[in-house]
């Protein structure tokens, strides 16, 4: 069994971190927004095994299947709030919903 | 059993019937608030009555009875009760302002019926009442301070009854503010008693005043001056008479009730009550008779100009209430409270016939629109007629006689009187019989000029009342002949274990008849005068307006001397004008920078809330490294 250090996995677990953050920054369309979204939890999930896989303790498994768990419904919640958005709006593209800005100036 | 522990019910029984009616009013039927109004007024006068008659029967040792109920505070050792205290000054008083006022109230449920306001208007009279007998039975200042704001409350509510118009809002506004500047005098004179005596029990100021100040003292001088600032205000004397006519807005019971017989005659109570420290200053009683004469005569020329029935009242009160001002100067002090009783009675009479005639001309208020209901309204005219006799002072039959005649007699014989104050009164009760009989024949005689609509003789309510004063303003009088006559006095031998006698001038008893032949002779001749003016030769009062001096003065009094005018240029005008040029001084451009201040912080942050979720997430992005940066790197 090859083992890797620790701070390549964590390079790594950045990288796809940085390209999740990088998606929901750039995409405009609200679906791809969501996807990337996952990207940056799941990184975010990575962490926590390969701490778990550090140290020899099952508390980080543990924690990333409560995540898997958490994002299957928030998903589920983003998904619906998405479908509602093209219901009023029939679009998904984030820079056509700018109600909520002052319309003072 | 003392009777006398029952003296708290006196006030108890209005402020329950307020109470009652005040939470619950709305929700009763209009025979039910009736009711509670007028019988809660009605258990007051009969205790009233018992108490009366046990003090007559076995006055109390001391000449006084006093009931503590509570101590109200109490603040290094200052510390006034709440306390009644009754002696035969306020017993009359009491009896006055419970007695009219049950009869007020009984016209009131016929005359007010119909109105939405009708559980209001009971709570508010009830409430008056309760106040007026506080400041009446008050045992120190405070309290009777307390009655005072109270009435003047209510008389601001009920001048601003119907609130709809306008103008009885505005009416109302001018009542209070004007009595306020008397009551702001007032209440500096309570400081400056509690500066020098370190309390407020009347009883305890009076004893202790002849020991502290010597007669024509300063400080007796400065503190009956500004309790008479209060008076003047609260009886609508000289200087501050103008809000009385104005008031005739409110309700006619109102008007009957608080701004003829009771509550303007605080002032008079006030004065009488606290008579010691006038007895210790001279120069301020004298002031007290001139102001009282001024007011008599200024308020019954203007009395002579008016249309307005009501107005025409409010006038005459102001003038009434200016000869107990008058006996009240020139040391007569029963004579000012017997005229204050009878006043009250004749009085409110008047005002409830008026309302009565009002009621029946449809809320039409000019006499000169009237006319010839003599005949179509027997009871009302009648007492009308008793009323206005009393006014005028109809010798022999009337009881207005018997009291002005006295002050009259006391402005000329007592040993603070004078020609001059005698002269005044003597020319004023003259102007009395004019514009009291002007009112009665242009009103009753002469051709019908409206039918009536409403009869009010239909309604039993309003004409008990009538007839109950009627009576009292004929009988009234004869508790107290004239000395020349019979030496029956018990009036003023009542009154005189709390309020001293008046002294007379050696070898003057011998004038009293001839003063009330003149007297007698001056009536006869004004009711000529007005019955050749106004019913025999309708003419003549017409061709009297229009001759040079006639059409000079008329507007001239029409509009009461002209006084409203006078504070409108010199108090008015110059605070609008004031506040106006004010409006943008530095302070508002610091508190305008403020405001420009934040509106520009606004603007700035408003610009970050544009709308697009990439910017907020953005600035989240930013702010995490920003963060980072800082526990990394710092």
């Amino acid at each position: 069994m090859i083992s890797v250090p620790v701070h390549v996995q964590l390079l790594l677990a950045s990288i796809l971190f940085l390209i999740g953050l990088v998606g929901v920054l750039i995409r405009r369309n609200v679906i791809f927004m969501l996807m990337s979204v996952e990207i940056m939890l799941n990184a975010a999930g990575l962490v926590f095994i390969i701490g778990g896989a550090h140290w020899h303790q099952a508390d980080g498994q543990a924690m990333v299947i409560f995540i898997l768990a958490m994002a299957a419904a928030e998903v589920a919640v983003g998904l619906a709030l998405i479908l509602q958005v093209f219901h009023l709006h029939k679009t998904v593209d984030v820079d056509c919903l700018e109600e909520l800005k002052d319309t003072q100036s | 059993m003392d009777v006398m522990h029952f003296l708290w019910l006196v006030p108890a029984f209005p402020l329950a019937g307020f109470l009652l009616l005040a939470l619950l009013g709305l929700r009763l039927p209009a025979r039910a608030i009736a009711w509670i109004g007028t019988v809660s007024i009605g258990l007051a006068a009969l205790v009233t009555l018992w108490i009366g008659l046990d003090f007559l029967q076995q006055p109390p040792a001391a000449g006084h009875y006093r009931q503590v109920l509570w101590t109200w505070f109490n603040i290094n050792g200052f510390a006034p009760a709440i306390a009644l205290y009754l002696d035969p000054l306020s017993l009359v008083y009491i009896f006055v302002i419970t007695f009219v006022s049950f009869f007020i109230h009984l016209y009131s449920t016929a005359f007010m019926r119909g109105d939405e306001g009708y559980p209001r208007f009971f709570a508010y009279m009830n409430l008056f009442v309760f106040s007026m007998v506080t400041l009446v039975l008050a045992d120190n200042l405070l309290l009777l301070y307390l009655g005072w704001e109270g009435v003047g409350l209510c008389s601001f509510l009920l001048i601003g009854f119907w609130y709809r118009d306008e103008a009885n809002g505005y009416a109302a506004r001018k009542a209070f503010i004007v009595t306020r500047i008397g009551d702001t005098a007032f209440i500096i004179g309570l400081f400056l008693l509690v500066k020098q005596f370190h309390t407020l029990d009347i009883q305890d100021i009076l004893s202790q005043a002849p020991q502290v100040w010597a007669i024509g003292a300063a400080g007796a001088f400065w503190v009956s001056l500004l309790l008479l600032g209060g008076a003047v205000g609260k009886s609508a004397q000289l200087p501050l008479q103008t809000w009385l006519p104005d008031a005739m807005a409110g309700p006619t019971p109102v008007s009957a009730l608080i701004h003829a017989a009771t509550m303007v005659t605080a002032g008079v109570y006030l004065i009488a009550r606290m008579h010691v420290l006038y007895s210790l200053s001279p120069t301020m009683q004298l002031v007290v008779a001139i102001i009282g004469v001024l007011t008599l005569l200024i308020a019954g020329f203007s009395a002579l100009a008016q249309r307005d029935l009501k107005r025409i009242l409010a006038y005459s009160t102001i003038s009434q209430i200016g000869y107990m001002f008058l006996a009240l100067g020139v040391g007569a002090w029963t004579a000012a409270v017997f005229h204050f009783m009878i006043h009250a009675f004749f009085k409110a009479l008047l005002f409830l016939g008026a309302g009565a005639v009002i009621m029946a001309m449809e809320e039409e208020h000019d006499i000169f629109k009237m006319g010839g209901l003599r005949k179509k309204m027997p009871i009302t005219f009648w007492t009308f007629l008793a009323g206005s006799a009393a006014l005028a002072a109809v010798p022999i039959i009337t009881a207005g006689f018997y009291s002005k005649d006295l002050i009259l007699f006391d402005a000329l014989a007592s040993t603070q009187g004078s020609t001059w104050l005698w002269l005044g009164g003597f020319i004023g009760a003259f102007i009395t019989v004019l514009y009291t009989f002007r009112m009665v024949f242009v009103t009753f005689y002469g051709e019908q000029k409206k039918v009536i609509a409403h009869d009010p003789e239909r309604e039993t309510a309003m004409m008990i009342p009538l007839m109950v004063l009627g009576v009292l303003s004929i009988i009234g009088g004869w508790i107290e002949l004239p000395h020349a006559w019979a030496h029956f006095t018990p009036f003023s031998h009542f009154l005189e274990s709390c309020l001293p006698a008046t002294q007379l001038k050696a070898g003057v008893e011998s004038w009293e008849l001839w003063l009330q032949l003149l007297t007698a002779i001056m009536v006869i001749v004004g009711i000529y005068w007005s019955w050749l003016a106004y019913v025999k030769r309708p003419a003549l009062a017409y061709q009297l307006k229009q001759t040079a001096w006639g059409r000079a003065l008329y507007p001239f009094f029409y509009k009461g001397w002209m006084f409203d005018q006078l504070y409108d240029t010199l108090l008015v005008k110059p605070v609008v004008w004031l506040s106006r040029i004010d409006r943008h001084d530095f302070i508002d451009y610091i508190y305008e920078g403020f405001g420009q201040l934040n509106i520009g912080i606004n603007k700035v942050f408003s610009r970050t809330q544009n709308g697009y979720l990439r910017w907020y997430l953005l600035c989240v992005v930013g702010g995490v490294l920003i963060i980072f940066s800082l526990i990394l790197f710092v």
